[in-house]
Formats: structure tokens, sequence, C-alpha cells
């Protein structure tokens, strides 16, 4: 990997020129046939894959508003054309929004309008071919479904929901990718994404709790499968033992101690990811989910608090409630909807964000910190697309751009606004999202996280930022991996539960 | 020549509102199983409606994305719109009152249409990624909008066509009394491009207006922890696990 580069930052941010067929080279590793067939799907691609795709594509509109509609509603007007970070950093114009959208448009034209039928030349449609299967493969395995474009639409479109059809389309005729599909084998199998065992979990706790009482000399617990606890945690599993992310699990096991809140984390569901949203498979996303839902009844929790996490905050906040019924207003006589119902406690919204809890405690006065502790940092803060795009906190519209901010603000004195235009609802995907972030497709992910290191470097540069706070176990992992790559620390990266982490008062309790 | 453009516009009329009334139908029919609004959203129907009111009468998401696009992408949608009602002198006898309020308005505003669709089309040919993305439909669906409000306004400011005839002629369809239709080329030429226009629009991009409203990122309420959404679909896996 030593020849890949940073691009250069733009001197002004100008939309680029563009270089057709720049990334089509750029293809993440196809799953074998173990990977498939251990989540249920054909394990080589099908003989009759054209048949079978232009089948799927018609279940798909039919069970999908929002996949009709995008296919049909589109103009062409090139609202989005500039605002996805892939193609800011490739300049591959196939990375354009619509230009993505339109490779699964020309074949939707062509098999299912009558101007597509009659005219295929005249309105860009065109026949299913290898060809342009492998190019569906190649480019939409190049999309964060981040949702930025769908915030300049005016009709909405949303890319990621075009994305994820084209990768469920792909993957029921056996063209599945390797780390995705390898993933969510490994949550149905271990419990984590990280295929990180009960028993190896619990050596990490362990081992967690000493580090806590040797740095603060207080017993911080990480506990674990503890029945009758008052909050259950499902945190992503690289909260686990990754860093940065594992200073944030610290975090917000400071909080629940400084807070005397009883809390447990679930050997069985271990696991916030949901990678089953990346790859657009309903029954994937559904299961996943329902691991959660078994493990709050079974350990008989009050509260469901999800950790750092954008997608999972997003599957989470938006989609758990559909998928398993946490979360009020369900029909009465939807049963494991009604017996969680009763078992959780509807004073809070459920889920809850681990930033909602601890900005509720702050706000309530039982939690109090030392900002100078973390005086050595000049923080800014970097929005999450799934938390910023697709979910909520506090339950007002733009909860999840205060909250967090809000909670550095409560615990560190320096803090610092990045450009407005690459922040809060038009923040920039941080290059690895949506299931990409695999060293195969390392290229591309230095490439999308060109508009977010522009910014950086500038309040780097104005104003000395030297740490980038987040919520988002794939962007500090992301992050970590590709920022010395711009000439960045990489412990510049770090989550807001580890400044809520360095700063908080543990021993006057 | 008054029968075949009376035939024609019976069949596009038919067309038209069949053909939309079905796509619309198909919308409605298909479920969004999941809550996808791109967030902040609203939380409530109330909010949604402004949200999209926003979205419909103002281009707010345009507004966001390119002032140029927006710009002449609002002006020919606007003066479209006072076009249109400005026509609607054609097929009401009297005619109401707003209706000839808005006359001298809409005339204007058959030239910013003109504009507006120009330059959108001029962006269409030399920005370089519109370019890329413009498929040959694309640019004849502005040459098609070009066309027809030039030939109004050739009949409006260059060569008269005899309204009072033409009006004759619509109110006829529409009460199925055939009228004579005047002769005027600009006049063939303006309704058969309308006809046309009528045709295309249920299997066409023109389904961006429909589409609009039916869009889950924008017309759903931000509320999915306060209320359990779920479509027909997802219901019956749950009673098959």
């Amino acid at each position: 990997m030593a020849d890949i580069t940073a691009p250069a930052y733009r001197v002004i941010p100008i939309i680029p020129v563009l270089k057709p067929g720049s990334m089509e080279g750029v293809k993440s590793f196809v799953a074998n046939d173990k990977i498939q067939e251990a989540i249920g799907f054909p394990g080589q691609l099908v003989d009759d894959w054209h048949d079978r795709v232009i089948a799927k594509m018609g279940e798909l509109l039919g069970k999908y508003r929002s996949l009709k509609v995008y296919m049909d509603a589109c103009v062409h007007c090139g609202a989005c054309s500039d605002k996805c970070h892939y193609f800011i950093g490739t300049q591959d114009p196939k990375n354009m929004p619509v230009a993505r959208q339109d490779l699964m448009r020309s074949v939707y034209r062509r098999y299912f309008t009558l101007p597509g039928k009659l005219f295929p030349k005249l309105v860009g449609a065109r026949d299913l071919t290898r060809e342009v299967l492998d190019e569906w493969y190649t480019y939409f395995y190049q999309c964060s479904e981040c949702r930025r474009c769908s915030v300049f639409c005016p009709y909405g479109i949303d890319t990621a929901e075009v994305t994820m059809a084209a990768r469920e389309m792909l993957d029921s005729v056996g063209y599945g990718q390797k780390y995705s599909n390898e993933i969510i084998g490994k949550v149905h199998k271990i419990g984590n994404n990280l295929g990180l065992p009960g028993p190896a979990l619990a050596d990490t706790l362990e081992g967690l709790e000493e580090d806590v009482k040797e740095a603060t000399g207080i017993d911080v617990r990480f506990p674990m499968d503890v029945k009758g606890a008052e909050v259950l945690l499902i945190t992503p599993s690289a909260d686990f033992f990754a860093e940065p992310h594992i200073d944030s699990l610290i975090g917000y096991a400071k909080v629940f101690h400084a807070t005397g809140t009883s809390w447990t984390l679930s050997s069985m569901s271990s696991e916030a990811g949901n990678f089953g949203m990346f790859i657009g498979n309903y029954e994937q996303l559904r299961k996943i989910a329902l691991r959660i839902r078994q493990a709050a009844l079974e350990l008989g929790v009050k509260r469901i608090v999800v950790g750092e996490c954008g997608h999972a905050w997003r599957v989470a906040y938006s989609f758990w409630n559909t998928l398993t019924g946490v979360g009020d207003g369900a029909d009465p006589n939807d049963r494991f909807a009604m017996m969680l119902q009763k078992q959780l406690d509807h004073r809070y919204k459920q889920p809850a964000h681990i930033c909602e809890f601890t900005w509720d405690m702050i706000q309530d006065e039982r939690l109090s910190f030392d900002k100078s502790a973390n005086d050595k940092h000049i923080i800014t803060f970097h929005d999450s697309c799934n938390v910023a795009r697709g979910s909520s906190m506090g339950g007002y519209p733009g909860g999840q751009f205060d909250i967090p901010r809000n909670i550095i603000k409560a615990v560190a004195n320096n803090f610092v606004e990045m450009d407005p235009g690459t922040t809060h609802e038009r923040t920039f995907c941080c290059g690895g999202g949506g299931g990409l972030l695999t060293d195969d497709l390392l290229d591309l992910r230095v490439k999308g996280a060109l508009p977010r290191m522009e910014v950086l470097q500038q309040v780097a540069d104005e104003h000395g930022v030297n740490f980038m706070a987040c919520i988002c176990a794939i962007c500090k992992a992301q992050f970590t991996k590709i920022m010395p790559i711009y000439g960045f620390d990489r412990r510049m990266i770090g989550g807001v539960h580890q400044l809520v982490s360095n700063a908080i008062k543990l021993g006057d309790k | 020549m008054s029968t075949l453009f009376a035939i024609l516009f019976y069949f596009a009329t038919l067309v038209f509102v069949v053909g939309t009334l079905y796509r619309i139908s198909v919308y409605t029919r298909t479920p969004a199983p999941l809550k996808i609004p791109t967030t902040p959203a609203p939380t409530t129907g109330t909010g949604v409606m402004l949200r999209m009111t926003r979205e419909v009468v103002f281009f707010e998401s345009l507004f966001k994305a390119n002032l140029w696009t927006w710009g002449l992408g609002w002006m020919f949608h606007a003066s479209l719109a006072l076009v249109l009602l400005r026509h609607l002198r054609y097929f009401t006898e009297p005619v109401w009152v707003w209706v000839s309020f808005i006359q001298p308005f809409g005339m204007y505003a058959g030239i910013t249409m003109m504009l507006g669709a120009a330059g959108l089309w001029a962006r269409r040919i030399f920005v370089e990624r519109i370019r890329y993305i413009s498929t040959p439909s694309d640019h004849l669906m502005l040459v098609l909008f070009i066309v027809i409000a030039l030939s109004g306004l050739t009949m409006k400011f260059v060569s008269h066509t005899d309204v009072v005839g033409v009006k004759g002629f619509m109110l006829g369809l529409m009460y199925f009394n055939s009228q004579p239709m005047p002769e005027h080329i600009g006049l063939y030429v303006h309704l058969l491009l309308v006809a046309v226009l009528m045709m295309i629009f249920p299997v066409s991009k023109l389904l961006h207006a429909p589409g609009v409203f039916f869009s889950p990122s924008r017309n759903q309420a931000d509320n999915p922890r306060e209320k359990r959404h779920i479509s027909a679909w997802g219901t019956k896996l749950e009673s098959e696990s």
C-alpha cells in the first residue's frame, strides 16, 4: 500500500474536472462461496443472473417506494453532481451521485418503462450485460451511503437507497462483497462484527477495570450479562479493543459509575453495528437487530443505550422500533413489542444515545468535570454522516448536532467549528462508511477523505486545532488509518466520551 | 385540421390523466418499509407539510445546492405556473376575475419561462459534468419547452392568431360541441407540442412533479422512537418468527 498517497488540497474548493474511468479499476474483494452461503446468498454468480437481477429489481420496486420514486423522478439537474466526497476526491464522473444512480436507472428504464423499451438510446437506457453488472459492483461499492446528495436533491433522492438496492440485487445472484458479508456472518455466529467470543470479551473488560483502577484509583466496573441491570449498553465492538475507540468505552463506564447507574453489556449481543443496512437487506437488518431485542428481554433491562457508532445509531434510532418494537406506539396485538413496552421505562426515549444519556445527566447536575484536563486539546467536531442525516437526538430536529457539541463544551475549554459548508447536515463522510472500511479500498478511502482533510487543515492552521472528536466507530478507524497519509497525527481523532473520560470527576461521589 | 387536433387533444388528455393517475396510484400503493427522512427533519405532520411546501414552492434543497440552477429552475417553473394559469382564459367563459388580473404578468412570464429554459439548456451544454449526465431526451425536453414558449410568444407579439377563434375551439372541445380552429402555423406548432408534452408526461422525467410528494426522504415525519412504523410486508416477517 506504499503507493497510496493523498491527493493535493484544492487551493479554492472548486468543482474538479472529470477524469472518466479513473476509479474503474478499484474494486473491493468479492465474497467467496463460504461467506455468501453462510448468510443465505448463492455462493457464486448464478448462470441466470440476468433474469434474476431483473426479477429482483421488479420485486424491490414493489417493496420500496423510495426506489420506485427515485428511479422515476430524477431530472438530471445536477444539483448533487458536485456533492459526493468520492467524486471530489477521485474526479471519476461515475462517482457523481446522479451518475451512480444512472448506472441502475439506465437498466430500470430499459426493462420497466415504455420509452426505454421503445427508444433506449434517446432516454439513456441500456441492456443489463455482464459489463454493466461488473460496473454496478465496482461503483456501488464506492458509495458510503452517507446521504449527502439527498440533502441537496430537490426531490430528496437518496443515492444510499439506490446503492442498497443494487447491493441487494448483486447479493441475490451470488455477487457479494467479502468485507460486509463476512462481518454479517460473524455477528450471527459469534455476536459481534469482530468475531470476539464471550470469554475474550470478559477478559478484555476485566483488563479495562484494572487499567482504570490504576489510572484513577477508583473501581469503575465494566459489567457483562448482569440480569436486572437498569441499562443495557449496545456499543460497536471496536470499542472493546481498538484505539481510540476504547477510550470512549471507558468514558461511558465512568459516566455510569459517576451517576450510580447500574448497567450491563451483553455477550450474546455485543455489537451495535448492523451491516445489514449497508447491503440493503431487510431480513439481515432485522435478524441482527433482533439479537438486541432478545438481549433486552433476557436481561430484563429498563433502558437501552447505544454507544458511539454512526450507522448503528441510524439503525437504532430510525429502524429498531420498526424492526423489533423497541420504542413506543406499537400495535396492541404486537406480542414482542408489547413485552418490551411493559418492560422498558418509557419515561426515557428507547433506545437512547449515550450522548443523550450523558447530556441529560450533565443537565441534571449529576456529573462534574475538571475542564482543564482537556486543555491540551483544541477541539473540533466531525459530524458523522449517519448521525447527521439519518437520525436525531433529544427529540427535536438538530439535536444530533447540538448534544455532542454541548457535551464537548461542558468538558473542555477549547472548541472550534470547521467550515459550515462541511458540518451539520452538510458534513462530509470520513471516506470509510457504508461497508467500505476495508484495505482493498484504501485508495478510495484516502481520496474520499479529501474534503474533510482540507477543512481540518484549515482549522489546524488558523486555530491550532489538534483534536477532532466524533461519535462513530467507522470514522475513528478510518481517520486513524488515513490521517497519517495526510500528514496528521493519528491520535488527533477520538470520541466525545474520550474527552468526557479525561475530565470527569469520579472521586467526590 | 380542426378534427385532427380535436382527436389529438382528446387522446393527449386521456393519456395524461389516466397515465398520471396510474403512476400516482403505483406510488401510493408501494410501501415505504423504513423511516428514512433526511434529517434534521420535522417531527410532526404539520412540520412535514411546511417542509414539503418550502420544497415545492421555493425549491429549498436546490437553493442549498446551486444558486444558478436554482435561479434558472425557479424562474422557469414559476413562469410556467403563471403561463398555465393565464391560459385558463381560453377555457373559461366568463373569464374568472383573478385570471384576468394575472393576464399581463402571464404574458411576460412567457418570456422569463423561455429564458429560464434556455439558461438551463446552456448549462446542460456548457457545464462539463451536467453535459456528462445529460441524455438526448434531457436536451429534447428543454427544446420542447423552448419551442412551445417561442411559438406562443410569436402569436402574442409578432404574428397574431385569432384568439377568439382559439377560445371557441377549446370551449367546443370541452363541451363536445366541435368548433373550427383558426388556421395559423404558429398555433399548429404550439398546440401540437403541448399535446406531445401531455402525452410524454406520465412516462418521462416529468414525473418529478407528482414524484416529489411521494419522496420518503422528504415526506416522512422524524418520529421513529415515538411511533412504530411498519409496512405490511414487514409485519408479515414478524408473525413468521
